[in-house]
Formats: structure tokens, C-alpha cells, sequence
């Protein structure tokens, strides 16, 4: 699984000051002990590791984006124009367009399902745990066994797995993903197989952290179990749908292995999204500062998507 | 009170008999749809699976053969590749995670706000995205000038820049009482010892954080292999995957066999450290 949409931003932000001991004498004291490069020593590996494959990538994507890049003939500075490409691109536009459903899909799925999910399997018993297990499985299985995995479970023809099973309830046969009608629902589903599960176990720990005696008084006050949902338990996991949905969104826009593994676009582009597009305009045809601007453009729209969520989550609590 | 105010939808509590029968129903039904497709791996992988159609959760003709043709089409080699990637590129995440994680907890120094920053920001740097312009400074690394593409060595060293772990390690580290590091000045202690034989000793909880996370997070990489290799000789067992797909005399059972060797040491990962799992998934999400 693609662990870093666990971010951990801002860690420590609201830990209680308290829990350090900073007699400003001792501090002044520790920080004579050591000298001045000490901390640096420590820094050094992860800084140059850092630069080398986070910052001079993050510099090189944005200079590619303004050049012309010719290997061996030197790049030429174009300014906007790859911009002006991809923004007037077709091909572009519905891959933007297509990362757009996917995202919103696989979000919107992967949040109602996993939040059905955590409701169901809340509570302490031995039976619940192994359930909660189970079904946390998908989002430890690597991306690329899921893809196999469901390539062949799709297999279009009538006896294919998901087909039978459809067959058996009077529907199908389905082309799933060969066919452009049903090739991006197939792709939603896929992923919300694998996200609804990690959704869960996060709205899980929400749940833990709601109080239980606002249960207990919502019982005394004769409220139904519908009720106690929709006034105690979803106002309490407000900041857990807003932090699941940023890591969504962001994992939802920069979907790749699954696409490229299940259709590779295909067929007929329906599944085209930003990455498979910017990954063969780069690597297979060529156009790396096309490729680029792409690239860049995409993570603008990520931040953007983060500052905007950061900002409403600041305005409400303060 | 009752176990009915436990939770929001207080399921514990519902005993009557229908209640009851659609409760386990719906256990059932859920236990199909996410572990199903695994059941049917596992079953398949073990199964005489010839024609792609034939993937079921019913054991038909049980056979290792599908391990044997997965073997003799490189698996062994793909699971090797896999298995260095993983070891020396978690190795190399934890020691400078350990290492800066030290520096940003318990220093205090010019421009720290500044690295902190700098490196929580790559959290929000999608590796997607840096893909193609990695993949060329992967060719020619700035000023040593190595190329790293067709090797091993240029699917780990990247792995080593993770900010999630230096952070999950700097959390920790500050929790660390300062009287524990002072009285341990006074007897004469350097930062080394300090740092080898206090703080990190307290930090085992978060070393088992970050490990499984590392781990199940580099055993699923599938971009950077994919950039860095140049032939199958270098290809982790993932990437390996779709190659055998596409080799015409490979059955769908060879295919859940190998994935089935693909998977397993992620899941085994998670289900052996499943508390560090939880903890690491509530850290990081929750306290956003």
C-alpha cells in the first residue's frame, strides 16, 4: 500500500506544551554541550538524501516545464507554451476529466463504505477484531496483486468470476473492463475495495474517541439508533471526514499503478487519467517538458485541494 | 448502563433471534466481498487453474505445480530482487530516520524550522508526479554523477527520504524526559551515547511504527522499480507480475501463485505488528 497518504502533517501541533520541561537554565546548558554541527552530523544522511531525490526532482519538473527538453541538444527555454499544450490538449482534458470521476468516486465510495463498515464492526468482542482484520486485508495487499487479482476476477466472457456470480442473480454478462461503457465504474470499484477497509480503520479511531456517556445520554432521552448516528456520532467524526478526505482527494488525483496494471487507459481511453497520460507523453513519447507541465499542474491542484481543506478546518475551530 | 450505549449503532445488544440472523448476515456478506477475492487467490494459487475464466473459492484439483512454473520463469529471482530492496531500503529509511529524527527533537538550532518544514512539505509531493524528472537524475545523479538506472541500488537509496517516519521518530524523541539526557551529561555522556543508549531505547514502540509501515509501504513500490529497471534482471516481484501475464504460456494460477508470494510478506507484516499498524494509521491521519 502506498503508505505516505497516512500524512502525519503537523504531528506534534496539538500536543500539550506542558509535557516538556524547558527550565530555559537547562536548556542553555545542553545547548553549549554539544557544538553548533552536532545537530547537522545528525541531519546530514536525510538532508542529502532529501535533496537529491525530493528537491532537485521537485526544481528539475519545474524548469522541464518551461523548456523545450532535447536530450543531447540542449533545452530550449519556450516559456508557457507546454502549458498552453496541455491546457489545450483533447487528450488532456478528458484525462482530467476522467481523474476527476475517479477521484470523486473513489472517495465518495470509499468514505460511505468505510464508514457503513466501521459502524458495523465497532465494538470489543474477539469476533469483531478478526472481521475488522479480514477486512482490512485489501489495503495491505501490494497495488499490483490487487490489479492481477481483478483483472482476472473482470474476465468479460459469461464463466469469468464476477460474471458468473452476476449471471447468478439474472445480470451480465458485463465486459467490465474491456468494455468503454463499464471500463471506469470497474476501476472505482477496484479501488474502493482497496480503500474502504482503510477508511474504516480510521473512522474506527474516531469512534474510539467519541464520548460515550453523550450515547448513553441520547438513550435516556428515548433518541433511535438512527438519531443517535446522525446528531452524536457523525458531528463527533467531523475532523476525520475532512482529514479522509484530503487524503483521498490527493490519492484519488494521482492514481496510476491501478490504471495503468487494469486498462492502461484503455480501451478506447476511457480510463485515461493524468498520470498514465503524463507517464507516456514523458517516457514513451518523448515530450518531457509537456510531460512536465502536466506533472506540475497536477500538483498545484493537489495543494490547492489541501490549503482549501486546512483553511475551512481552521475557520471552524476557531 | 447496557453494552447498547457502547456504540452508535449498539449491535453488541441485539438478541432477538432475527436480529441476530441479519446481524451475521451482514458479517457474512462483508467477509465475502474483502476477503473473498483473496480466498480466491489463495484457492487458485494451490488449483490446476488453466483458462482464465476458471479462478473460483472451490479447490479444484490441488497442485503446487503452479509454484514450480512460477519458479522456472524467474520468481525466485524476482523475490530476491524484492527481498534486498526491502531489507537495505528499510534498513537505510530507519537509520536516517533515527538519526534526523534526534536532531529535530532534541536540538535546538538555526534554520530548524526551516529543514522541519522543508521535509514535512514532501508529504504533500506526490512521488507520481516527481516520477519523470527522478527518473532522469536517477541516470546521472547531480554533481557524483552515477547512474543508477539497471540497478538495485537506485530502487533503495530513494527509499531513504520518508518524511513520515522522521516524524513519527522526532514525535517520540520529544516525549523523551530531558532529565533522563541531563543526568546522563553530568556523568560525562557525548550525543552519541546519549542518543544510542537513552533516547533510542525509549523509542522502540515508534521503531515498530515505522518498520511495518516502511516495510508494507517499499514491498508495495511499484513506480520506482518500474523507472529504475532496465531488464528483468533487476525487476521486484510486483513488477514481475505483469510480465508474466502477458507470456502466453502461463496460466492464471501461475499468476496467483507468484501473487500469492507477493503478498504474503506484507500481509504477514501487518498481521504480526497489528497494533504498530493501528497506532501508526491513528497517528497519522488523526492528528492532522
Amino acid at each position: 500500500m502506498t503508505v505516505d497518504h497516512a500524512k502525519p502533517a503537523a504531528v506534534g501541533a496539538d500536543r500539550p506544551a506542558v509535557k516538556r520541561t524547558p527550565a530555559p537554565k537547562v536548556r542553555r546548558r545542553s545547548d553549549r554541550d554539544g557544538k553548533w554541527w552536532t545537530p547537522w552530523l545528525f541531519l546530514a544522511p536525510a538532508l542529502i538524501l532529501f535533496v537529491y531525490f525530493k528537491f532537485i526532482p521537485m526544481i528539475t519538473a519545474v524548469t522541464m516545464s518551461f523548456q523545450d527538453v532535447q536530450p543531447y541538444l540542449g533545452n530550449q527555454w519556450v516559456g508557457g507554451e507546454n502549458y498552453s499544450t496541455v491546457l489545450g490538449d483533447e487528450a488532456f482534458h478528458s484525462a482530467i476529466w476522467h481523474t476527476v470521476v475517479i477521484a470523486v468516486g473513489q472517495t465518495v465510495g470509499s468514505m460511505v463504505i468505510g464508514l457503513a463498515l466501521a459502524l458495523l464492526m465497532e465494538g470489543q468482542s474477539k469476533r469483531l477484531k478478526f472481521l475488522r482484520s479480514a477486512a482490512f486485508l485489501p489495503v495491505v495487499v501490494p497495488i499490483a496483486v490487487v490489479a492481477e487479482l481483478w483483472r482476472i476476477m473482470y474476465h468479460p466472457t459469461e464463466d469469468g468470476m464476477l460474471n458468473s456470480i452476476l449471471g447468478m442473480v439474472g445480470l451480465g454478462p458485463s465486459g467490465f473492463i474491456n468494455d468503454p461503457d463499464t471500463s471506469m465504474i470497474s476501476v472505482i470499484i477496484t479501488g474502493i475495495w482497496r480503500g474502504a477497509p482503510y477508511d474504516m480503520m480510521i473512522f474506527l479511531a474516531g469512534l474510539a474517541g467519541i464520548d460515550r456517556g453523550l450515547y448513553e445520554a441520547a438513550t435516556v432521552d428515548g433518541a433511535s439508533r438512527w438519531r443517535k448516528i446522525l446528531h452524536v456520532t457523525l458531528p463527533g467524526l467531523r475532523s476525520v471526514f475532512s482529514i479522509l478526505f484530503v487524503l483521498a482527494a490527493i490519492r484519488g488525483l494521482r492514481v496510476f499503478t491501478e490504471v495503468f496494471l487494469l486498462t492502461n487507459g484503455g480501451p478506447n481511453g476511457s480510463t485515461e487519467v493524468a498520470m498514465t497520460l503524463i507517464y507516456k507523453l514523458g517516457l514513451e513519447q518523448n515530450r518531457l517538458g509537456v510531460g512536465a507541465a502536466g506533472a506540475v499542474l497536477l500538483f498545484l491542484a493537489t495543494l490547492v485541494l489541501t490549503l482549501f481543506v486546512q483553511v475551512l478546518r481552521r475557520r471552524r475551530d476557531a | 448502563m447496557t453494552a447498547a450505549n457502547d456504540s452508535a449503532l449498539g449491535l453488541d445488544a441485539v438478541k432477538s433471534p432475527g436480529g441476530r440472523i441479519l446481524k451475521y448476515a451482514v458479517y457474512a456478506l462483508l467477509l465475502v466481498v474483502f476477503a473473498g477475492p483473496l480466498l480466491a487467490l489463495l484457492v487458485s494459487a494451490f488449483s490446476d487453474v488453466s483458462d482464465p475464466t476458471a479462478l473460483s473459492v472451490i479447490p479444484s484439483s490441488p497442485t503446487l505445480d503452479n509454484f514450480g512454473i512460477a519458479f522456472d520463469h524467474g520468481v525466485g529471482m524476482y523475490l530476491l530482487n524484492s527481498f534486498l530492496v526491502v531489507g537495505f531500503g528499510l534498513l537505510l529509511q530507519v537509520v536516517i530516520s533515527v538519526l534526523a529524527g534526534y536532531a529535530l527533537a532534541r536540538k535546538k538550532f538555526r534554520f530548524m524550522t526551516f529543514v522541519l518544514v522543508a521535509i514535512l512539505a514532501t508529504l504533500m509531493l506526490p512521488e507520481e508526479i516527481l516520477a519523470i524528472p527522478l527518473s532522469l537524475i536517477l541516470s546521472d545523479l547531480p554533481v557524483v554523477h552515477i547512474n543508477l538506472i539497471g540497478s538495485l541500488a537506485g530502487m533503495i537509496v530513494p527509499l531513504g527520504a520518508w518524511a513520515f517516519s522522521i516524524l513519527v521518530m522526532t514525535e517520540f524523541m520529544k516525549d523523551v524526559p530531558r532529565e533522563l539526557e541531563e543526568a546522563a551529561r553530568i556523568d560525562g555522556a557525548g550525543d552519541l551515547r546519549i542518543f544510542a543508549q537513552i533516547i533510542l531505547p525509549m523509542c522502540k514502540p515508534a521503531l515498530g511504527v515505522i518498520g511495518v509501515f516502511g516495510f508494507t509501504m517499499i514491498w508495495d513500490q511499484y513506480l520506482l522499480p518500474m523507472l529504475v529497471s532496465s531488464d528483468a534482471s533487476t525487476y521486484t516481484l510486483p513488477l514481475a507480475l505483469r510480465t508474466l501475464r502477458i507470456d502466453a504460456d502461463v496460466t492464471p494460477g501461475v499468476i496467483m501463485a507468484a501473487s500469492l508470494l507477493a503478498l504474503l510478506p506484507s500481509v504477514a507484516a501487518f498481521l504480526f505488528f497489528q497494533r504498530s499498524f493501528v497506532r501508526g494509521l491513528a497517528s497519522g491521519a488523526l492528528k492532522g
